[in-house]
């Protein structure tokens, strides 16, 4: 469908858009790169409100860890700047180009904070969300605001970057936004565990992450997962990989390497895996890419579950025994991302949703047709009482509906 | 005392007795306070400066009490003030004399220890340490300390987004809290999160967490625990200028190393606490910083050689490295024990807490001796230097007449000074009514205004801990309120495609 775009050139562009929105009743959606467009209930909106002209890194102090950005500003230039500098974002954002069947690389600093992107690393340094430390925005009244500030702890006031981070859009238009940034590791690797089944990774990942070891990313490939990656092939022979990584100075990560390896010996066979391998084998985790749209079909269908780490094996088996799903479990197997098999109808929705109410978490359908997405609530179902303290959350922001309404519920 | 609290309800003081029975009728026996001398101990919370004492007391042991309770008050109009144990320093626990004082006490039980998913669940009357001590013997610890930690509870944490000094590296509350129970004002109970990492949807625990009791009262709360790191050292460098210690911390950030902990004392502080606790702390430093690594000890010997040659490089005048485990903690002693050691030398001591950038530290100092001077108050610096936390501590004596009003002006002017320069109001004490009318300093009315609406989605009627953190009360209906310009033209001249 073709939507008629705004591309406004600054802030007050913004503000404009969205009274002209509002003066014309007509909603909007947001859009920086669109490269998460296809995540969320398919929603109808009379215009585009495109944030990509809003670019540019306008402070960036390493010595005070803090960026501050326009909302448009590429990902992975911000990524690239701090890079130059020795720093990295710690929330290490997953970029959903492969999934999604879009480019590598494409996405926006808003983008990555408005769907509060993680990656492998969360398991130690948090989400976008906890590196989010100011913004100014547009609400859905209209009207410019700003909240949080330039410094990395401040206890001033609601912290509506929280609140913002991970609202898909339908809460406020970004227009620049302050984060974290934090040193990069001197180094890494990776000690891997070759052949366990997902229970037993999961045993020997609960005993990684309560060592001493500070595993800075945790991952369970089973075997046909491991098999499609290059670099996992290699290192376990097409059998299952259970992956820990270590970040730091040489010498620590050296040490710890060699307490880690002990301490994971009695589950089964061991290898290392030195930088040069483990830093792309965790992108490819990372970005999820043995379920990349060119391997499992640009709309075979995807979820993301977020359960206990000790759930996420058992969570898994209920849903592959009732559907034959594949799953690449992270976060010390409490991240489960669950590739269904091509065809189904539901995108196995009933099966995900009642493994999840039995072992607790939230499920998102990440990927599948829009017809799907319409039909299957693509975010996890809410109680009454939370979907109705959303929703006046929603109205305080968005009275009109201005903004991406529907994406995550209806008439949210 | 200069902050002007809502006007009690003289319509429900009138009915103080019914509602007193009402309420008896939820919460059993001795959780019921209501003669005059038993309700003393919570008139004021930390900052002690501000005092009022509640309509009653109630001390409930039970979610369904505390939903009963809040329906209750809901339904007559009744305001609630949630406390914890009432370490507070801006005032987040304040009663008011209309207003019921909802105590957390005892909800003190640790109801889960759970080493696989390395997390606790409390009950929100815990204090912080108890966390801490329920899981040290595997090994295991709770990141957020607060200097308050043998009393704070952990329901207090949440509730003002507690720090301490190992935040830098290890983060607030807030980010190492996962789940909780909230009852919201009207009685409804709500489960946000769990042992999960992101609890899905709106980041309502980001919300509620550091929301100073305005949003819920949180029944249960869910955190992460940490293994312990393997060994600790601490380095203690002096210098002869505060820049030269401002400059250190900054090439110990940029030479890519996050310590454990980074404290910086001025002069004044540091004197203090030597002679209080005897650390070794050297005495004839214009500043002294504490930078501890922790680790793995390969890790932390490398870093200890890295800092002390950037302290060197800094003019460091006197450095350090604690050659045991009870050297660190003398180390440490010193630094923790800053705000009795001030109070020692002074009648009364205010303790401010603004972030600044940290490289205005040096303009920001300068600025404050000029202050003392115009005020005639003294002032002693502690400082979070890591993340720009600066605690100054104003030193006066209540007795004086005036002085109070004094230090409260010359406090108000460190605030603004902080957020002149880029900082903010409060790094980690809240906002409560010490800094409530502060805030359109850093906030517009339509700032303000953004955030109330997200208060009026919790608390229609604004019945939970009213008169702290907003400086001007308003009505949800009022703030809700749209005006839309129809007829008038749309997107003027916006690049359109």
């Amino acid at each position: 469908m073709m939507t008629d775009t705004l591309k406004p050139r600054d802030g007050k562009d913004v503000e404009s858009a969205v009274q002209g929105a509002l003066a014309e009743g007509k909603s909007l959606e947001i859009a920086g790169h669109g490269s998460k467009r296809a995540i969320g209930r398919p929603a109808q909106t009379d215009l585009t409100l495109d944030l990509s002209a809003l670019t540019g890194v306008t402070l960036y102090e390493p010595e005070e860890l803090v960026l501050t950005a326009r909302a448009g500003t590429p990902i992975a230039e911000i990524e690239a700047l701090v890079a130059s500098k020795g720093q990295q974002l710690a929330f290490e954002p997953m970029d959903y180009g492969a999934l999604l069947g879009g480019w590598p690389g494409a996405g926006t600093v808003g983008g990555a904070l408005a769907a509060n992107l993680s990656g492998p690393r969360r398991i130690k340094a948090g989400a976008a969300r906890d590196h989010f430390l100011g913004l100014t925005a547009v609400s859905g009244r209209g009207e410019t605001f700003k909240s949080g500030g330039r410094v990395v702890k401040n206890v001033t006031g609601y912290d509506l970057c929280k609140l913002i981070a991970g609202s898909w859009g339908t809460l406020a238009a970004m227009t620049e936004l302050t984060i974290k940034t934090l040193p990069g590791p001197e180094t890494e690797a990776t000690v891997a565990i070759v052949g366990l089944d997902d229970a037993a990774a999961a045993q020997a990942m609960i005993a990684a992450m309560g060592s001493s070891c500070d595993v800075s990313g945790a991952a369970h490939l089973p075997a046909a997962v491991a098999a499609s990656l290059p670099l996992a092939h290699a290192a376990g022979g097409g059998r299952a990989l259970t992956l820990l990584r270590l970040e730091g100075v040489a010498p620590s990560v050296a040490h710890r390497q060699a307490a880690l390896v002990a301490r994971v010996k009695p589950f089964g066979e061991v290898v290392t895996i030195a930088e040069a391998s483990s830093v792309p084998l965790w992108q490819a985790v990372r970005d999820v890419l043995p379920f990349a749209a060119s391997r499992a079909g640009a709309e075979a269908p995807l979820w993301r579950v977020s359960t206990a780490p000790t759930q996420g094996a058992a969570l898994a088996r209920m849903v592959t025994n009732a559907t034959g799903a594949s799953c690449l479990f992270d976060w010390a197997g409490g991240l489960i991302w669950i590739s269904v098999p091509d065809a189904r109808d539901d995108a196995a929705a009933p099966a995900v949703r009642r493994a999840v109410a039995a072992c607790g978490g939230h499920a998102t359908l990440i990927r599948a047709p829009a017809a799907l997405r319409a039909a299957v609530e693509p975010f996890e179902p809410q109680d009454t009482v939370l979907a109705a303290l959303t929703k006046r959350v929603k109205e305080g922001f968005d009275p009109k509906g201005v903004f991406n309404t529907g994406r995550m519920w209806a008439g949210v | 005392m200069s902050v002007v609290m809502p006007q009690p309800d003289a319509a429900v003081l009138a009915r103080r007795e019914s509602i007193v029975a009402a309420l008896s009728a939820i919460v059993p026996g001795e959780g019921v306070i209501a003669s005059e001398r038993a309700m003393r101990p919570y008139e004021s919370d930390g900052l002690t400066a501000y005092r009022a004492l509640p309509m009653v007391v109630l001390l409930p042991e039970t979610t369904e009490q505390v939903s009963r309770v809040l329906a209750y008050c809901h339904r007559e109009g009744v305001k609630v003030v949630p406390r914890g144990a009432g370490t507070s320093l801006s005032g987040g626990a304040l009663p008011l004399t209309d207003g019921v004082l909802l105590g957390m006490a005892k909800f003190n039980r640790i109801r889960e220890i759970d080493f696989d998913n390395r997390v606790v669940v409390a009950e929100p009357g815990v204090t912080n340490l108890a966390v801490t001590q329920a899981v040290e013997h595997a090994g295991f610890y709770y990141a957020p300390d607060p200097s308050s930690q043998i009393a704070c509870t952990i329901g207090g944490n949440v509730a003002e987004n507690s720090g301490g000094v190992h935040c830098l590296k290890y983060g607030m509350t807030t980010n190492n809290v996962l789940g909780c129970e909230l009852v919201l004002m009207t009685g409804e109970i709500v489960r946000i999160g769990g042992k999960h990492l992101d609890a899905g949807g709106y980041d309502l625990l980001g919300i509620i967490t550091g929301s100073e009791g305005l949003l819920g009262v949180v029944t249960e709360i869910t955190v992460r625990i940490l293994k312990k790191p393997e060994t600790a050292r601490a380095v203690l460098v002096g210098f002869n200028r505060s820049e030269d210690a401002g400059d250190c911390v900054s090439r110990i950030i940029g030479a890519g190393i996050i310590p454990g902990g980074m404290e910086m004392m001025d002069r004044p502080a540091i004197r203090a606490t030597e002679e209080f606790v005897h650390a070794g702390y050297p005495l004839d430093v214009e500043a002294l910083l504490i930078v501890e690594l922790d680790g793995p000890q390969a890790e932390v010997d490398h870093l200890i050689a890295r800092v002390e040659a950037i302290a060197r490089d800094c003019q460091a005048v006197t450095c350090k490295v604690s050659s045991s485990e009870q050297e660190r903690l003398l180390f440490w002693a010193g630094r923790k024990a800053a705000f009795p050691a001030v109070g020692r030398i002074s009648p009364d001591y205010y303790c401010m807490d603004g972030t600044i950038p940290r490289a205005k530290l040096p303009l920001v100092l300068k600025r404050i001796r000029e202050l003392s001077e115009h005020y005639g108050l003294r002032v002693a610096n502690v400082f979070h230097a890591g993340d720009g936390n600066l605690h100054p501590l104003i030193l006066y004596d209540a007795n004086k007449p005036g002085e109070l009003d004094k230090t409260e002006e010359f406090g108000s002017e460190i605030l603004k000074l902080c957020v002149d320069v880029g900082g903010v109001l409060t790094g980690e004490h809240g906002v409560g009514v010490e800094k409530r009318d502060l805030m359109p300093a850093m906030f517009s009315e339509t700032d303000l205004a953004h955030q109330q609406r997200l208060k009026c989605a919790f608390d229609e009627k604004g019945l939970l801990n009213p008169g702290k953190v907003f400086p001007k009360l308003h009505r949800c209906a009022e703030l809700g309120r749209m005006h839309v310009h129809a007829g008038r033209v749309a997107f003027p001249d916006i690049p359109r495609f």
